[in-house]
């Protein structure tokens, strides 16, 4: 036990005699420890938070071939700080029958449910808010908290614009929480726990999920993408139709919780990646099973990494209707979802007992074959529905000539 | 070492209160002077017409059950799941032949015509 593998363990058991020195109970002590840490982690958080803003607006920059912000601080690194104290001073507007409860609750929810996840994000083997048996559960309803103060806001700003917008996102966050909850049951079943930490854990000697179920991954990112509202799937804010959707009546810094919000959890969820499929905190650098702070790097890079993916599709992939949205999860991901999980647990159970490298290349194959047939599949029907749209028009082409 | 749970719930207090003090610390610095103008429902300088709360397609609706019963069911799975290692191959088959119910019913919405949007 030294600091290099459990840093917190140390400054709790520095803090405990302290406090125990000044006569405090061992049981009040622990919970004001514990809340120390937790203010800790939520700072720290907030922070990385306000990093994000910078690397979000520098990224769409170079997609777009533009700079970006670049004159406060070096490479423009302290930009975020002058805008949150502009959004601290802007005016905030209640409009006029809005319902005030609602629409005062609505951002400190959405900002919250994201913080909430980082309760049960392992950044360390000794580094973690708490290791919940369920933890996926708990990931899964934080979420959910997310989706009513969507709803919240719509429905309180009393304005069309912002009602309709909170619909759709609502529609696109529900159905695809069925293909993400179908892509968080395949770890469960491969690790044999719902904790998150465990899942991590069990990778370190098992081998990363990435090779054991990529499809699995993939639907994890992509019913992520949609839970975010990031495009291709931002039908919430159709700027040519509903403006900007349920936050349109939000200013200043109520606004801006929405924003932080956002990018926060577009990182959470790359972070979650990282955990569940791509070795938690032990990969790619190795030192993280001993080192609590090459762990925590681990974690951040990975999650830096998926967020980065998550924008990359938002910046190059144009906006689809909300009828393709619905279609594409309800006739496509659902279905694919449940297949995918039927055949992961029938090989699953076959393969588990034959060793480790015709275990890990067996469901690798099984992953490969299934996607490879899906693909026909989608290539055959798209062949169909191309020839389809266009007989009539050949047909009526022939009878001109 | 504290009860998980409690932790959870000291969690989601401090959690709620860092959006909180962030709106609180704006409405103590920040200006304010309404006016009905600026106060109306913004609709790119078009006067609202009628409620607000206007109707809603009723497709929404008709997602929001079918997705209902999804998520139940799905919620059945995870002990399912947590338990396949120590399964018999035969418990594991039941399994899936739960989640085949699962499709046929998701089949028979898109027969009726539930996953539609008309």
């Amino acid at each position: 036990m030294n600091f290099w593998t459990d840093p917190i363990k140390l400054a709790f058991d520095g803090l405990m005699g302290l406090f125990s020195s000044w006569g405090m109970a061992a049981d009040a002590a622990a919970v004001v420890i514990n809340l120390l840490g937790i203010v800790g982690l939520i700072s720290a958080v907030m922070v990385l938070d306000i990093l994000l803003v910078w690397v979000e607006r520098k990224v769409v920059a170079r997609f777009q071939d533009r700079l970006g912000p670049n004159r406060v601080g070096p490479w423009g690194i302290l930009q975020p700080f002058p805008d949150i104290i502009k959004l601290i001073l802007k005016e905030d507007i209640t409009p006029a029958g809005a319902d005030k409860v609602a629409f005062n609750l609505a951002p400190i929810l959405s900002l919250g449910s994201v913080l909430f996840l980082w309760a049960v994000v392992p950044l360390a083997a000794t580094i973690y808010g708490v290791d919940l048996n369920v933890g996926l559960l708990y990931l899964v309803a934080a979420g959910a908290v997310g989706t009513l103060s969507i709803i919240m806001a719509g429905w309180s700003s009393n304005n069309k614009y912002a009602l309709v917008g909170a619909y759709r996102m609502v529609a696109n966050m529900i159905s695809y929480e069925i293909p993400m909850v179908v892509a968080l049951l395949i770890p469960t079943m491969l690790a044999g726990t719902m904790s998150i930490k465990g899942i991590s854990d069990f990778q370190l000697e098992h081998g990363l999920f990435f090779f054991l179920t990529p499809l699995g991954a993939l639907l994890f990112l992509i019913s992520a993408i949609a839970e975010l509202g990031r495009s291709p799937f931002d039908l919430n804010e159709g700027e040519s139709e509903i403006v900007a959707g349920f936050h349109i009546e939000y200013s200043g810094m109520k606004f801006g919780l929405f924003y932080a919000g956002e990018l926060l959890h577009a990182f959470t969820f790359g972070a979650f990646v990282g955990v569940l499929f791509f070795g938690g905190y032990a990969f790619p650098l190795p030192w993280g099973a001993t080192n609590a702070f090459v762990a925590v790097f681990n974690v951040l890079f990975k999650g830096m990494v998926f967020y980065w993916v998550i924008m990359w599709v938002k910046y190059t992939v144009p906006r689809i209707r909300i009828d393709h949205m619905l279609a594409f999860n309800w006739k496509f991901l659902v279905p694919v979802s449940f297949t995918l999980l039927m055949v992961t647990a029938i090989f699953h159970s076959l393969l588990k007992d034959t060793g480790f490298w015709p275990y890990t290349l067996g469901m690798f194959l099984v992953n490969l074959i299934f996607g490879w047939l899906l693909l026909e599949m989608l290539r055959s029907r798209g062949r169909a529905e191309r020839e389809q749209a266009e007989a009539p028009s050949t047909a009526a082409q022939a009878a001109h000539h | 070492m504290l009860n998980p749970w409690m932790f959870v719930g000291l969690f989601l207090i401090v959690g709620l209160l860092i959006p909180v003090a962030a709106i609180v610390l704006s409405a103590l610095l920040a200006p304010r002077k309404p006016n009905p103008i600026k106060l109306s429902t913004y609709e790119c300088g078009m006067e609202t017409v009628g409620d607000s709360w206007v109707q809603f397609k009723a497709q929404y609706y008709v997602f929001a059950l079918v997705f209902l019963i999804f998520d139940v069911e799905t919620v059945f799975l995870f002990p399912w799941a947590l338990a396949l290692n120590a399964l018999p191959f035969f418990a594991v088959v039941e399994g899936i032949v739960f989640i085949l119910i699962l499709i046929a019913g998701l089949s028979f919405a898109w027969r009726k015509g539930m996953l539609e949007w008309v």
